[in-house]
């Protein structure tokens, strides 16, 4: 499995580690309601298809990226910074 | 004050000798890290090259002047390797000298030997002279340049040394063997 890296270009997935779906992009307010936040640090889905998780390029250019790949098929669809794809919303 | 004995980092492991291929330390200077603040790069690149002689260097890159090398190490991050730690405003700066080990492997079958060690696509077509890429080196964090056709430097943290010297040995003795076949 390689994952393409927008500084990097395609890299063994040894290079990488897992951090967990996008839901870590999205962190509540500070105040925000009780439910909101068990939502945040404990309910994920458990994607048959399609999902995008943030990934860690740690034994490369250290960036965070936002990956979008395929659990059935292991394919991975794209990957983007994951500050670029906040900062678009 | 102590006159005290420096020992550089792969003392007593290199140099290696196997087959067409050589690993060779290069003592390094000084190392700066140069990180610029949010849309300062720039500026940075200005006063660099007014500094050592060469602006940042696009991503996986590096190059060369005069007075240093300039490499892209990582994200918003480039290292500078010059005689003198580099002082320049509008980036995160740190010194780096003593942290990293580096070695060069140059020779006919380099490519082969760091193809063991290194998950790259290192034919010249794709990882060209020039180019430098943050990877592994075995299980290590590297910092990789290639610096001619047959002639790499990989630069790993210093506290890996010896087990960077070790697996580049194996590496080259396992190359050297099969061509003798």
């Amino acid at each position: 499995m390689q994952i393409t890296c927008p500084l990097c270009g395609a890299r063994d997935i040894r290079e990488f580690s897992i951090k967990g779906h996008e839901t870590y992009l999205h962190r509540p307010d500070p105040e925000a309601a009780p439910e909101e936040w068990n939502d945040y640090l404990h309910n994920r889905e458990n994607p048959a298809g399609e999902t995008r998780e943030l990934w860690h390029h740690g034994s490369g250019c250290g960036a965070w990226l936002l990956v979008t790949r395929n659990t059935i098929t292991h394919e991975v669809l794209g990957a983007q910074l994951a500050r670029e794809a906040r900062n678009a919303g | 004050m102590a006159s005290l004995i420096a020992r550089t980092p792969f003392e007593g492991l290199l140099p290696l000798s196997y087959g067409t291929v050589e690993a060779t330390e290069v003592v390094l200077r000084s190392v700066t890290s140069v990180a610029p603040f949010s849309g300062q790069a720039d500026a940075v690149s200005k006063a660099l090259e007014k500094a050592v002689g060469c602006r940042l260097p696009p991503v996986g890159t590096f190059v060369e002047a005069n007075r240093a090398r300039v490499v892209w190490s990582g994200l918003d991050q480039w290292f500078v390797m010059s005689e003198d730690t580099v002082t320049i405003p509008g980036a995160a700066l740190t010194d780096q000298g003593d942290a990293w080990a580096a070695v060069e492997i140059a020779g006919t079958d380099a490519r082969d030997v760091l193809a063991r060690l290194v998950p790259l696509d290192l034919r010249l077509s794709v990882f060209e002279v020039g180019h430098a890429a943050r990877t592994m080196l075995a299980h290590m964090s590297c910092l990789l340049m290639r610096t001619a056709e047959d002639r790499y430097v990989a630069l790993v943290f210093r506290s890996m040394a010896a087990s960077a010297a070790h697996d580049i040995e194996r590496a080259m003795r396992m190359v050297s063997a099969r061509a003798d076949l």
